[in-house]
């Protein structure tokens, strides 16, 4: 008989599994350009959950790293002419630098500060992508080519968009889970539950949040860079802090400091968004908002954690 | 005469703006302090407050003929009670929970009342006649000052002073700062602390309605009037820190004329320099020019 801790880890793994199937068959079922939007915010909200979940910072300015690096990615795509994995590569490493240059900033102060911050900074990068001459302004940056990935393959075809979109996912979503599994995600963990205490055993706590800080802005770099060659356009929207408001919400409505929690967040979110938009316009937001309210009063777990906890009365796992 | 290449009547002109912007940023940063004493919470809501009391303001004016005095006490009052009536249904329940909660709360607020406000006024914005007493100006030599904008600098500064003087110079204040320091003790003296952190949260909402009232008549009033205010604020009450009140004055005011100044010497940099002075701030004094450190 195996024992508890061997079943749950052999759940665990079928789990994934499974999902990976899923995946590989899901544009089959439902439209590619809704799964390629879905994948990059479940992306985007994992790598934000690294910092809120498994660390316990929040930052409202992760739409920076995100709508940056599309802006990025767009920009070398469209007129230096590279391939789209160089595309993505550039986002990523520029919104991982961002993320040095504000994680260092921000972690100079700690809590609710630390919130406002990153969101003042957003902000700037908002103003930026706004004003700047390669920008394109309020139109953004349109026509961004989705080119042959290494020379090779054309993307253009959607069917090949989606499992490039889809493999960068699982590199992502898997280098997450080895972040939170290892020796160093241990650490963040006991940052989160206490600081203090994690900085009196020997461990440089600005280190540690500020290497969490650039992976997590690293990764939500590569979802916005993703998206950009997904839509073909780099747009004002995702470095707005509604964005960042947005990843706050899929990821504490999946279940904060849960694997799989941001992706089931990101799916609801973005599914209720195309559904409703057209049909409800502006009450997205107070729904969204109403969301919001109910998750922070009754519903911390979000849906994940509830499941989570549920399996652990009845002895699941 | 000029200076930085540019008129002195136009300089002027520009630091009457920033003088504006500043009170604006002085008064929403108070708010945000006095709250944040109180409830340990960030108030996201407070710009979509301030939006909601510019609103009220043309509201009552447009469909109710309420006149712009009316309505800069009204208005107050009724954001005040909204103010009461949030805090009471929803803020109470996280005063055990981190921090953090009472900020996605009130942002989840700011994002139902923007939705709500821009599903029935759309986002075109609506504009808010100054009141006629208020209406012209005075030749001042160096420059020309419409009433109305003076008037705004002198009412925000004359309630910013109202709110220092009652908080460091009244026994009520002095109750807030002893449940700012130590709740349990005040309420083990006898002084009703539940009720106290409720007043101070419509107070703190009342005073972003009455800045929505001020600034009805000089910017378009607008849903998203207030989220855009509201981030710079932000930025304000880092560089200030919170620790003070006079604190919040002088740096809301300042930021705005620096911001002014920007206008002037460099546009293009006008709307992130706040947030470059941040970074400064953060850099060299991390808790804030007023801040202590804890």
């Amino acid at each position: 008989m195996a024992r508890p801790a061997d079943r749950s880890q052999r759940l665990r793994w079928v789990g994934f599994g499974l999902l990976l199937v899923a995946g590989i068959v899901a544009p089959f079922v439902a439209y590619p350009t809704f799964l390629m939007k879905l994948l990059c915010f479940a992306l985007f909200a994992c790598a934000f959950n690294l910092l809120l979940g498994f660390t316990g910072l929040l930052s409202f300015g992760h739409a920076a790293f995100f709508g940056g690096a599309g802006y990025v990615c767009g920009y070398v795509v469209k007129h230096w002419g590279v391939t789209p994995e160089l595309g993505v590569l550039a986002g990523t490493a520029v919104a991982a630098l961002l993320g040095f240059a504000f994680g260092a900033l921000a972690i100079r102060r700690s809590g609710i500060y630390f919130a406002m911050i990153t969101l003042a900074l957003a902000q700037m990068v908002y103003f930026l992508a706004l004003q700047l001459p390669f920008t394109g302004g309020e139109d953004g940056l349109q026509g961004v080519p989705r080119g042959h990935l290494f020379g090779l393959i054309d993307l253009s075809d959607n069917l090949a968009m989606y499992y490039f979109v889809f493999a960068l996912f699982v590199a992502g979503f898997a280098l997450i889970l080895r972040t939170i599994h290892s020796p160093f995600g241990q650490v963040l963990k006991a940052i989160r539950e206490n600081e203090p205490r994690t900085l009196s055993l020997g461990y440089d706590v600005d280190r540690y949040k500020l290497l969490a800080f650039v992976i997590s802005a690293g990764l939500a770099g590569m979802a916005g860079a993703t998206k950009t060659l997904v839509f073909q356009l780099a747009s004002l929207t995702d470095v707005h802090w509604h964005t960042s408001g947005e990843v706050v919400l899929m990821t504490l409505l999946g279940g904060l400091g849960t694997a799989m929690g941001p992706v089931v967040g990101a799916g609801i979110i973005v599914t209720l968004q195309n559904e409703l938009a057209d049909k409800v316009g502006s009450w997205v937001s107070v729904i969204m908002g109403i969301i919001f309210i109910v998750c922070v009063l009754a519903f911390r777990r979000g849906i994940v954690g509830e499941i989570r906890a549920l399996a652990k009365r009845l002895g699941i796992s | 005469m000029e200076i930085f290449g540019v008129s002195l009547q136009g300089l002027a002109g520009q630091l009457l703006i920033g003088l504006i912007n500043g009170s604006f940023y002085a008064v929403l940063s108070l708010g945000l302090a006095v709250i944040f004493g109180q409830l340990n919470i960030i108030n996201f809501a407070h710009g979509a407050l301030y939006m909601m009391g510019a609103f009220l303001a043309w509201i009552g004016l447009t469909h109710f003929g309420i006149n712009y005095w009316a309505a800069l006490l009204l208005v107050p009052l009724l954001i005040g009670l909204l103010g009461i009536v949030i805090e009471r249904a929803l803020l109470r329940w996280l005063y055990q929970l981190d921090h953090l909660y009472g900020l996605l709360l009130t942002f989840g607020l700011a994002l139902i009342i923007e939705g709500l406000f821009r599903y029935y006024f759309g986002i075109s914005g609506e504009s808010y006649e100054a009141p006629e007493a208020l209406r012209g100006g005075v030749d001042l030599g160096f420059m020309f000052l419409p009433l109305y904008r003076g008037w705004v600098v002198v009412a925000s500064l004359v309630v910013c002073l109202a709110t220092w003087f009652i908080i460091e110079r009244t026994k009520l204040g002095a109750y807030l700062r002893a449940g700012t320091e130590n709740p349990k003790l005040v309420q083990a003296l006898g002084i009703n602390v539940p009720l106290m952190i409720t007043l101070t949260y419509g107070f703190g909402v009342a005073l972003a309605g009455f800045a929505g009232v001020l600034a009805a008549p000089i910017l378009q009033v607008n849903p998203l009037m207030g989220s855009n205010l509201i981030i710079v604020v932000f930025a304000v009450v880092v560089i200030g820190g919170m620790g003070s009140i006079l604190g919040s004055i002088v740096t809301g005011l300042g930021l705005g004329l620096v911001e002014a100044l920007t206008r002037v010497v460099y546009p293009e940099a006008s709307a992130v320099v706040i947030f470059v002075i941040m970074v400064i701030v953060l850099l060299v004094r991390p808790a804030g020019l007023f801040g202590r450190e804890n």
